[in-house]
């Protein structure tokens, strides 16, 4: 008999089905997927344009909600919770980082990373104490009262990834996230996120088109025409 | 999120200004038009419930014999009675306008306290026969001191009258009118007498004061009954009623005024909704990256609702300070036709209420549209 001593998986999918309607049709995004992603994983989900990548990340992150199949995120079956609990369960559990950065241009930056904070019970001393150690973990310490338009797209996303880990997340969804960077500033990108996996054991799922960028994932999962390719190239 | 409110209404300062300012003269014109209304009503409001005035029943233009007035006097229930006439003459043209009462003295002056004479120059003024009190807006418009002399021009009763001023009344309230010249009705009536002998010893209204505003309307009652089949029969009613009577006869724009001061704030709580509405509209991927974080529905609706809000007391703060020195303008500007021009507490309460509103009904739109916004959808747009 064998003991299985890998970790649990955080996400679970069991033939999972999205499909967006346009009009009088119904056009379908993802078919009939299963997928398990463990706990410190870094997994790259890869895939051309409409291959529904971002769809199925979104629905891991609970952005959305499928159509068909089991979606269990921390062992919670997202697909039963309410409007109300899936957003306190991605405030607790779930930290983004997009390709457009989306900061708010009126915030500075230590305020952008604190605003997730808001919806905690943290005093406002222990909120700025918290972002403060965020953005001195993304190197941007000495920025933090700039603007998000006084600062460079690599520095933004810096910035936006300190935001998606000021709560602590389980797990870090992110879409593009080096897709609008140069290719200096995307490398300096994937380090911070590949530091996160390996010191903080931080599981990760991103969405690219890059494979330099999918190179530093630990998994590399493709997407054809909405259908989970079987190999995983780990 | 109070200070992410604050940011996003000055997020785009010209419009901020622009809509701010725009909120400002709807809120300055609304208020302004208000106290027109409340003018076009002071005599109203003014009146007493122990005061009734008696005229002809057929119309004011009518006059009454000054006969009457013992037998007024001796309905139980009276207290006192005056009486007085509308005089209509001229001073220096016809562009100087102001009201001229020839009325009983003192009675008239015990009856109406609100007019508030000095005793040494009531005692002056009841005493001459020639002698004339004026309002103190009305002396301060034509710098006239005590012992000057005015001289009207009848219109209804021809001839030149030359008066002394011998008193400045104050008005014991804010809203008492202090535009009005009074002169002794036996002056008037010895020179009718005298050129126009049968208009002598009748006057235009008797002014009765009820022992206790209840008894009033049993008091009307008996006057008129008393003249009933008269050659001048009289209708007795409550001084609200009479001047009532008169604010009547100008409905139709009094009505059209409140119209249009609605219709002001109609144009701009759309122009409010229209900002609100925009600006939410290009914060749609920020809210939708707000919802990401675990921001309820009621949260995006709080900062929407925080912004329109600010925006319309800003405008209405800044609308009704403006008030104040407009409507000092327009006094000055218009003192002869509007001698109260009472900004009252109400109006300046419903102004901000208004303000406040509009700022309300101005956000629910895109309130309600930021707190239906899909995620994936509203990412997918903007990105």
């Amino acid at each position: 008999m064998t003991i299985d001593t890998s970790p649990a998986p955080l996400v679970e999918i069991e033939h999972l089905y999205k499909s967006y309607r346009r009009g009088n049709q119904t056009l379908p995004v993802l078919q009939d997927i299963s997928l398990n992603i463990k706990e410190g994983e870094f997994l790259a989900l890869m895939g051309p344009s409409g291959s529904g990548k971002t769809t199925l990340l979104n629905l891991i992150a609970g952005l959305d909600r499928p159509d068909a199949g089991h979606l269990l995120v921390q062992g919670l079956d997202l697909t039963q919770l309410t409007e109300a609990q899936l957003a306190a369960w991605r405030a607790r559990s779930v930290g983004f980082i997009f390709q457009f950065y989306y900061l708010i241009p009126v915030l500075t930056a230590l305020e952008n990373v604190e605003l997730p904070l808001l919806l905690t019970h943290l005093s406002r001393h222990e909120r700025r104490e918290h972002a403060e150690l965020l953005l001195e973990l993304v190197g941007l310490s000495d920025r933090s009262h700039h603007y998000p338009a006084q600062l460079s797209g690599g520095q933004q996303q810096r910035v936006a990834i300190a935001r998606a880990l000021v709560t602590d997340p389980a797990l870090i969804a992110a879409d593009e996230p080096t897709g609008d960077l140069d290719r200096k500033s995307g490398h300096e990108i994937m380090d911070l996120l590949t530091r996160l996996n390996q010191e903080f054991q931080k599981t990760i799922i991103i969405v690219t088109h890059d494979p330099e960028a999918a190179s530093h994932a630990s998994h590399i999962r493709r997407l054809i025409k909405g259908q989970l390719l079987n190999q995983d190239e780990g | 999120m109070i200070k992410l409110t604050w940011r996003n209404t000055l997020r785009h300062p010209l419009r901020a200004s622009l809509t701010v300012l725009g909120m400002a003269v709807a809120i300055l014109a609304f208020c302004l038009l208000r106290t027109v209304v409340a003018a076009w009503y002071a005599g109203v409001a003014n009146a007493s419930p122990s005061r009734l005035v008696t005229r002809n029943a057929i119309s004011l233009m009518f006059r009454l014999p000054l006969a009457y007035l013992p037998k007024i006097q001796a309905v139980a229930g009276v207290k006192a009675v005056a009486y007085g006439s509308w005089f209509g003459g001229v001073y220096i043209d016809e562009r100087h306008f102001f009201p001229q009462f020839s009325v009983s003295v003192p009675a008239y002056f015990e009856i109406y306290p609100e007019y508030q004479l000095p005793a040494a120059q009531k005692m002056a003024f009841f005493q001459d026969r020639r002698a004339c009190a004026a309002g103190r807006q009305l002396a301060a418009r034509y710098r006239w001191k005590l012992g000057d002399a005015i001289i009207l021009k009848g219109r209804i009763f021809p001839g030149e009258y030359r008066f002394i001023l011998r008193a400045i009344y104050n008005g014991r309230e804010p809203t008492t009118d202090e535009g009005r010249f009074f002169f002794n009705w036996e002056y008037l009536n010895e020179a009718l007498k005298k050129d126009m002998p049968a208009q002598a010893d009748q006057v235009s209204w008797f002014l009765v004061e009820v022992a206790r505003p209840e008894l009033a309307a049993a008091v009307a009652s008996q006057i008129d009954a008393m003249f009933k089949n008269s050659l001048a029969e009289t209708l007795t009613e409550t001084e609200a009623s009479f001047f009532q009577g008169f604010v009547s006869m100008t409905e139709a724009i009094l009505i059209a005024i409140q119209v249009v001061s609605w219709v002001v704030i109609g144009v701009i709580l759309v122009v409010l909704a229209n900002t609100m509405a925009m600006s939410a509209r290009e914060r749609q991927g920020e809210y939708a990256v707000l919802k990401t974080m675990g921001f309820r529905p009621r949260h995006l609706a709080g900062l929407i609702f925080g912004e329109s809000l600010l925006l319309a007391l800003a405008g209405g703060l800044v609308g009704l300070t403006l008030t104040f020195p407009a409507v000092l303008v327009f006094k000055s500007q218009l003192g002869q036709y509007f001698r109260v021009f009472p900004l009252t507490r109400l109006t300046l309460g419903l102004g901000l209420g208004v303000a406040l509103a509009v700022g309300v009904l101005a956000a629910l739109l895109p309130a309600w549209r930021a707190s239906r916004v899909g995620i994936a959808a509203a990412l997918r747009k903007v990105g």
